[in-house]
């Protein structure tokens, strides 16, 4: 259990004007969905969040200190962050690239344990990878990789969950699967912050939204109160239609 | 990890062993050749004393200086390739041969002593590595192509530097030149340095492994996985420098054995650094052992330069190991 709060949080993106500071607290059990176009600053309030890149004004804590002051190691054995980029310049094997997940919790001597070696077991088959183990990532699609990148955030049981667009490349069956993964992770106690693109998603599987908008201004609450068309509209600069589908809102462009 | 793991032990106890018997065939081989026996004779400290002054004072400073230098280059270029997360990346990309033939060769062009050489050489090598990493940091922070392009870059400058000098050099004075060039353990000495500072730079890469597994990621990836990755990368580039620096003052700029020793245990054993580190030192060692043994016996009592053999058997192993992977 860990609570991520910022205080005045204003990120640094070179060449804006401070926009809005954030002061908020994401608690354990919560799922929040950063929604805004591109561009917005959704990726680099996620890595902020993450202590990986410094803010302009205000701080992050976890768990009531602040991020600066403790160790990256540290940090990793709770905080989990799933990039959308991902860089693999040299060949690793599905199981190789999961297991790395077990960095944080291992000193430098120490080899992976088979306690380790069954997490990752575990969560490559939580994310129906068992099939591509002994694969190298190089040869994986897209979205395979995309579930490579999740099962190595499973392999380090994190707390905190910062995923940037957890959905990217994958099929409908496997966002699905990815989305119901993180709501099961909320529900034992994680905190779980993702940068979304997809409003319907969002609508569907998040209980608590922040729109950001491109001039950096922003507005937070519980998920239903947040999805009022008009803000929609003008956060993404675009007409939208609102359906019911078993009782949810679905938002369409036009 | 896991699947290399089983491979672990056994592999690096084979390069030992194949280093081990480097070191031996280079001591048994030259112009006085000896058996087995003869060889056990003298290592025991027994044996005729024309054997005994052959070993130990000639072959064998040689080999371990030819085994060192080759550990500390495939070490070198091992971690260069993961820091910069470039497979072309070796111990010279960052322009520290080139800083380092200038050195050595001025002083070889004033006539000075074997000492003023390694001394000039060395000092050659940290002053281009100063050099390209105040310049690639330039007025922001430093990026592996912004620290690549500097490097190919001041390499160049000194290779135009070379070329200069070498015009300007009496005829006499160009063979050992260009010897030192391409790399020659007639230079070397002794081999204390080298293995002073290969040991102590091997046992300390050993615990680093998993980070730098974790490095080849990308640093933010690896930051967000718990390294340190500031204070890693800077070590760990100070660390190669000062090997490569080593390595060079002891044997010249001998090529190729930085670049594709690495990628031979990678194509073998996979990248887990854990294992290619000390599998490099090892498998470095060895092939360079055996390369200046035949650079000193092929064409006896001619010498070859030893960067010529490394390349000459290193170049059709690589290609063939690459043709076979996946």
């Amino acid at each position: 259990m860990a609570v991520l709060e910022t205080h005045d949080l204003i990120v640094d993106i070179p060449g804006r004007a401070d926009g809005q500071p954030l002061s908020t607290r994401i608690q354990p059990g919560q799922r929040w969905g950063v929604l805004g176009p591109n561009g917005a600053g959704k990726t680099t309030l996620l890595h902020t969040l993450a202590g990986l890149r410094e803010p302009r004004h205000g701080q992050v804590l976890l768990d009531g200190e602040p991020l600066s002051h403790r160790r990256r190691r540290q940090l990793a054995r709770q905080l989990a962050v799933v990039f959308q980029e991902r860089q693999d310049s040299f060949p690793a094997t599905v199981l190789e690239t999961v297991l790395i997940g077990r960095h944080p919790f291992l000193s430098p001597w120490q080899r992976e344990s088979a306690e380790d070696i069954r997490l990752a077991h575990q969560a490559i088959e939580t994310l129906s990878l068992t099939l591509l183990r002994d694969r190298l990532v190089s040869t994986l699609s897209g979205g395979e990789r995309q579930r490579v990148s999740i099962a190595t955030a499973l392999t380090q049981q994190p707390a905190i969950w910062l995923v940037d667009e957890p959905t990217n490349h994958l099929d409908l069956h496997h966002q699905v699967a990815v989305m119901e993964l993180l709501h099961q992770q909320a529900a034992q106690g994680a905190a779980v912050f993702m940068c979304l693109h997809d409003l319907n998603l969002a609508a569907r599987w998040c209980d608590h939204l922040l729109l950001l908008y491109p001039d950096g201004e922003l507005c937070f609450g519980p998920a239903d109160t947040m999805l009022v068309p008009e803000a929609l509209e003008r956060l993404y600069d675009q007409k939208l239609s609102v359906a019911q589908v078993n009782g949810a809102p679905v938002f369409v462009p036009g | 990890m896991p699947v290399a793991n089983a491979r672990a032990l056994p592999s690096l106890l084979l390069l030992a062993l194949m280093g081990g018997v480097a070191l031996l065939l280079a001591v048994a081989v030259g112009s006085v050749p000896m058996d087995l026996s003869q060889l056990l004779d003298v290592l025991s400290g027994g044996g005729a004393p024309l054997y005994q002054e052959l070993v130990f004072s000639l072959r064998a400073p040689r080999a371990l200086a030819a085994f060192a230098t080759g550990g500390l280059l495939s070490l070198a270029g091992a971690l260069m390739q993961v820091l910069l997360r470039n497979p072309l990346a070796d111990p010279y990309v960052l322009g520290i041969s080139g800083g380092a033939a200038v050195g050595a060769l001025a002083s070889m062009l004033l006539s000075l002593g074997a000492m003023a050489i390694s001394g000039s050489a060395f000092a050659g090598a940290l002053i281009s590595t100063v050099l390209v990493f105040g310049l690639a940091q330039g007025r922001g922070s430093w990026t592996p192509t912004r620290l690549l392009l500097t490097g190919v870059v001041i390499a160049a400058g000194w290779g135009a530097v070379i070329t200069f000098m070498l015009t300007l050099s009496p005829a006499d004075r160009l063979p050992g030149m260009l010897y030192w060039l391409m790399g020659d353990l007639s230079y070397a000495r002794s081999p204390l340095p080298a293995w002073l500072i290969l040991i102590p730079a091997t046992l300390i890469t050993l615990p680093l492994g998993r980070s730098l597994n974790v490095l080849a990621r990308g640093p933010l990836q690896a930051a967000a996985l718990g390294v340190a990755v500031r204070p890693l990368e800077w070590s760990v580039y100070a660390l190669a420098s000062v090997l490569t620096a080593v390595a060079v003052t002891t044997a010249g700029s001998v090529g190729f054995v930085g670049l594709i020793v690495p990628h031979m245990l990678r194509l073998v054993l996979g990248n887990d650094q854990r294992i290619i580190l000390p599998a490099s030192v090892l498998a470095g060692g060895a092939l360079l052992t055996v390369a200046d043994t035949l650079a000193r016996t092929l064409m006896a009592p001619e010498q070859l330069p030893v960067g010529v053999i490394t390349a000459l058997l290193g170049v059709p192993t690589f290609l063939f190991l690459l043709y076979r992977s996946r």
